[in-house]
Parts: C-alpha cells; sequence; structure tokens
C-alpha cells in the first residue's frame, strides 16, 4: 500500500512526475490506452491507483478511454487519460462532449511528431492548435504545458483543480522530452498541496437545474446517485439539461461555455517572466523549448544583449494580454517551438504590429537547439 | 559548476541504468541537479543506446550535451559514434575488451564485461563500469553511489551488485595509483 502523495525528493521521469500529480490532485479514475511516448503515465497509474483504491481500465481505444473518464467524473470522481498524437486526434469527439456537458476531467497529451502515426519515439509541439479547437463547434478550453519533470507533477495537480473549479476538460500539453526526461522531483506534504473540488449542488432536489449557472458561470454538479434528477446530452440543452433545438438555447449555451472560461482568464492564466524588464528582444516559449530559450537567453545575456524570456505555463486561453504589454517596450519577440509557428501566429495577433515577430521552429523530431536560438538573435540585434 | 556525461553501449547492457544511478546519487543523495535524457526507440534493443546525465549546482536549462566531460564507451558503435565530439579534456573511460580506439587522446580502460563474467554475471558490466566511473571521477560521492546502486536494483541482488561496483571502484584506484607512478617514472617529480 501506498498514500496518494509521495511526500519527499525523487528522480523520475516526466511521465511518472504527470502520473503522481494526477494522484496528489486526488485522481482515482484512469481509462487509457497505451501509446509512445505516454505509455509511462498508464504504466504507472495501472501500479499505483489500485493501492490507494482507485481505478484503472485499459481501454479498447482512445475513444473509449475518453468516455470512461467523462463517466466517472459524472460518477463523482476526479478523473483521467494520457495520450499522444493519434489517440489525441481520437479523443477529440469526446472532448466535445466533455466540454458540452461540462464535465470535469484531465487529458494529457505527451507529444510526438505528426501529422498521423508520425514519428512514435520523437518529440514535437505540433498539437497546440489541436487542443484549442480540434473538436467540432466553437468553444473555449483550458491547455497547460510543462517544461520539467517538477512541473508535469504541478502542473497536472493545476489541471485538475481548473478542470473542477470551472467544469470543463483540461488538457496538458508535454513533449516526448519531457515525457521521458529523470529529474528530481520535489513533492511536498499533502497538507501543503492545493486541490480544488467541483461546487457540488445543495437544498432542494425538486426542479433542480444541473446547467444554471452559479457566481462564476460555473453550474454546481451533482453526481450519477446523488439523488437530483439530471439529464447529460451533447445536444444544444437548457438549464436542465435537456435538449432544446433553438437559436436561443444554443446562444445561451455557447456564450455560457465560452465566457465561464474568457471571463476568468486572470484566474487562469499562468506565466514566468525572465529578465523581461530591459529585454529589447524577448523569447516566448513552453515545453521543452522553453528549457532552449532560458538557455539561449543566458548565452546572450552573456554577450550583453538585452534578451528576456516569457515561458508560457498557460497555452489556452493565450496570454494576449501580458505579450501585447511587452509588445509597447520590447523591439522583437521570437517564438521558440518545435512546429512551423503555431502560438507564433498567437504572438503575432497579440503583438498586433507593435513589434518584429520571428519564430525559431522546425519539424519534430528533435528539440531546437539554444545556438539555433542565439543565431536568430544575433541577426536581429 | 557542471559536469556532462554521456555513457554509450548497446541495448541490454544497463547503459540508462548506469546513467541513472549517477543522475539519482547527484539529485537525491548528493542534493545536487541532475537531468537525464536517454535514447528512445526500437534500437534500444541491441542497436546503439546512449544516456546524457548533466549533473550541476543550479537549475539545468538544456538537457542534450554538445561536448561531454565525461564519455564512457561500453561498445564499438557507441564510441564512433561519439568519438568526434569528444576533446583532449573530455575523461574518456572505455571497456577496453569491447573497443579498438582511434581517437589520439588518452583513456581510462577497464575490462568490464571480462570481470563481470569472471564474477559470474556477465549483466553486471554496467554497475562494474559505474564504480570504475565514479573511482576514476569523483562525479558523485562514494556513499552516493552506493546508496543508489542499492536502491536501483532488486533487493535479492542488492550484495553481489555492491560487490560489482566496488570491483570497478577499486580497478579505478588502481589505475589511478599507476598513473601516478607512471607520471612519477616520466618526470621525476612526486605530485
Amino acid at each position: 500500500m501506498r498514500l496518494a502523495v509521495l511526500t519527499g525528493e525523487h528522480y523520475i521521469t516526466g511521465d511518472e512526475a504527470c502520473a503522481e500529480g494526477a494522484l496528489a490532485a486526488g485522481c482515482t479514475f484512469f481509462g487509457g490506452y497505451p501509446i509512445t511516448p505516454a505509455t509511462e503515465i498508464a504504466e504507472h497509474m495501472s501500479k499505483c491507483l489500485p493501492e490507494i483504491g482507485g481505478t484503472f481500465i485499459q481501454m479498447e481505444d482512445e475513444i473509449a478511454a475518453m468516455a470512461s473518464i467523462l463517466g466517472a467524473s459524472w460518477a463523482g470522481v476526479k478523473s483521467m487519460t494520457s495520450t499522444s498524437g493519434p489517440g489525441f486526434s481520437l479523443m477529440m469527439e469526446n472532448i466535445g462532449l466533455a466540454v458540452c456537458t461540462e464535465t470535469p476531467c484531465v487529458v494529457v497529451n505527451v507529444q510526438r511528431g505528426g501529422p498521423s502515426t508520425g514519428l512514435p519515439t520523437m518529440g514535437a509541439q505540433g498539437d497546440m492548435m489541436q487542443a484549442r479547437w480540434g473538436s467540432h463547434g466553437h468553444y473555449e478550453i483550458i491547455a497547460l504545458a510543462a517544461s520539467s519533470a517538477q512541473e508535469m507533477f504541478s502542473q497536472t495537480i493545476t489541471a485538475f483543480n481548473l478542470a473542477e473549479k470551472y467544469r470543463t476538460p483540461v488538457i496538458l500539453l508535454a513533449d516526448e522530452v519531457i515525457g521521458h526526461m529523470s529529474e528530481k522531483v520535489i513533492i511536498p506534504e499533502a497538507s501543503e498541496i492545493k486541490t480544488v473540488s467541483r461546487p457540488k449542488p445543495q437544498g432542494e432536489k425538486e426542479g433542480f437545474r444541473p446547467f444554471q449557472p452559479g457566481e462564476n458561470g460555473v453550474a454546481p454538479m451533482p453526481s450519477a446517485g446523488d439523488g437530483y434528477k439530471i439529464h447529460v446530452t451533447g445536444l444544444t440543452h437548457d438549464e436542465r439539461g435537456y435538449p432544446v433545438m433553438t437559436v436561443e438555447a444554443q446562444a445561451q449555451m455557447v456564450e455560457r461555455i465560452v465566457k465561464k472560461i474568457q471571463n476568468n482568464r486572470d484566474d487562469i492564466i499562468k506565466t514566468e517572466s525572465y529578465s523581461l524588464d530591459d529585454a529589447e528582444i524577448i523569447l516566448v516559449s513552453y515545453g521543452i523549448s522553453a528549457r532552449t530559450s532560458l538557455a539561449a537567453m543566458n548565452q546572450a545575456r552573456a554577450l550583453g544583449m538585452k534578451v528576456g524570456f516569457l515561458k508560457l505555463l498557460t497555452i489556452w486561453p493565450f496570454a494576449e494580454e501580458k505579450v501585447r504589454a511587452l509588445a509597447t517596450k520590447a523591439r522583437a519577440f521570437i517564438t521558440v517551438e518545435i512546429n512551423y509557428g503555431q502560438i507564433h501566429l498567437e504572438v503575432m495577433r497579440s503583438v498586433a504590429g507593435k513589434a518584429e515577430c520571428h519564430l525559431v521552429g522546425h519539424a519534430g523530431g528533435t528539440v531546437i537547439t539554444p545556438e539555433q536560438v542565439l543565431e536568430r538573435i544575433k541577426e536581429l540585434y | 559548476m557542471q559536469k556532462k556525461i554521456i555513457i554509450t553501449g548497446f541495448g541490454g547492457q544497463g547503459v540508462i541504468l548506469a546513467g541513472r544511478i549517477v543522475g539519482k546519487a547527484a539529485a537525491i543523495f548528493d542534493k545536487l541537479e541532475s537531468s537525464l535524457v536517454q535514447s528512445y526507440g526500437p534500437e534500444s534493443r541491441g542497436g546503439a543506446c546512449s544516456v546524457q546525465v548533466t549533473i550541476a549546482d543550479e537549475q539545468i536549462h538544456y538537457p542534450y550535451i554538445n561536448v561531454p566531460d565525461i564519455l564512457v564507451c561500453m561498445s564499438q558503435a557507441g564510441y564512433d559514434k561519439y568519438r568526434d565530439i569528444i576533446t583532449e579534456d573530455t575523461i574518456l573511460i572505455i571497456d577496453q575488451a569491447l573497443i579498438k580506439l582511434n581517437t589520439p587522446f588518452d583513456c581510462y580502460a577497464i575490462p568490464a564485461t571480462r570481470l563481470a563474467e569472471e564474477m559470474g554475471l556477465k549483466m553486471m558490466a554496467n554497475i562494474i563500469m559505474v564504480g570504475f566511473l565514479i573511482g576514476i571521477t569523483g562525479a558523485v560521492s562514494l556513499e552516493s553511489a552506493k546508496n543508489t546502486v542499492s536502491e536501483s536494483v532488486p533487493r535479492k541482488t542488492v550484495d553481489i551488485n555492491l560487490k560489482a561496483f566496488n570491483r570497478g571502484y577499486e580497478y579505478a584506484l588502481d589505475t589511478l595509483k599507476s598513473c601516478r607512478k607512471k607520471a612519477i617514472s616520466d618526470t621525476g617529480v612526486v605530485q
């Protein structure tokens, strides 16, 4: 037997740290299908969940895996799955169902080279946009990134907390390097770990409306078996959860799903700033490329160049206010990512012509080196 | 302080475990920072296989190694792949029975696989090599390395693994001693 929170110092991979973060956050259900480079998350959960009284199920595929965690969530437990590109594509339909039914759950995507089955054993960061709008219809979602084993632990906890708070699926975007890399992970005492649980309804069961929002735009969520009459559907529904096929019902439901994220941007969006105060050139990055950027920034500073770095911990919603404010002071932005410019587009949109925007990016399979970034900095300086 | 170590060999030799022992000893027992990235893929069974461990007293940003401070080679293919990136400052360590050198740089050699065979357990060559690596370079402290070896192998095999580690460590001390003797006889100066 083991405790849910493995307090102490550990030398583990990012994938293992992610699983430990889930357990520390109170996750007791994992439904998944193994896929490189995310398999170790499922493997670790399969070992640990039975020991803390939780449930692990290997489903027949990723479509079913995603469905299983929605069911578990409505049964009242914190649930998650993990996958990589091909599985993430299969999960898209039910991620949309999670958004529409406002079902808290966590989906971890340890990215590898794509499209399609791509490069199974090699990293990439090409699923950033898919995380945002990979399912059909207009919606807002929360997606986070992690750039170390320690962050895989802490960001998984944050993912659960945001999922529960806002009744929404939260996606954690990692990459093969971070997933497979080993580092020291410090797990604090259980009492020091802040966890959030979904708002539960109180009072009259008769006439209860499971999709009637509370103060922050989020509706209290009953579990199956609590005694509330609930109807959960992917069809456009009213506050009772019943399908209503009207323009008005669609407008009301979609607007609320969008606004509960948009109106709480300040609470959701987290970034880390490095040497931004006097920076003339600002690097923007996340995941493994954040580490490349930090190394490049230090090398540039050592050469006397005023370079800063903005690390994105939250990918969606995008930190546009932060970038826009920086654009009034900096001369140029360089987005560093292992794709041909996905977050780069968001940086450009946010900068809105107030500074130059450049990309250091390439296709998947290998990381971007600090030398590549430094070279671009020198060209611009 | 930053030490960059690459250990390379072929899949099945326990190269990754050797790296994990060094990395974990540094991070957990020596209270330093350490990052480990490894080759990952179908080649990790029988083909060339490597692990890159960085040890530092401050946060490690970029975990990949351009030029290693220490290169440990347990296969010819691994040596051939990395020999061109090393410099005269790199400490080169080889399993002498498995590798034919063709670089001008000095190296520290141990017949780790043969010693393991003599101990009756060929699969211990990686642990002997870790002992030798620690003895030659002091990359992590002796106590930390031993603690990590004990924690990293199946419980029933702790004693034999520690024996293997000590075999490599003592071989390193003997190697260093004969290096010193050679230096004295070459120069006449006691260093």
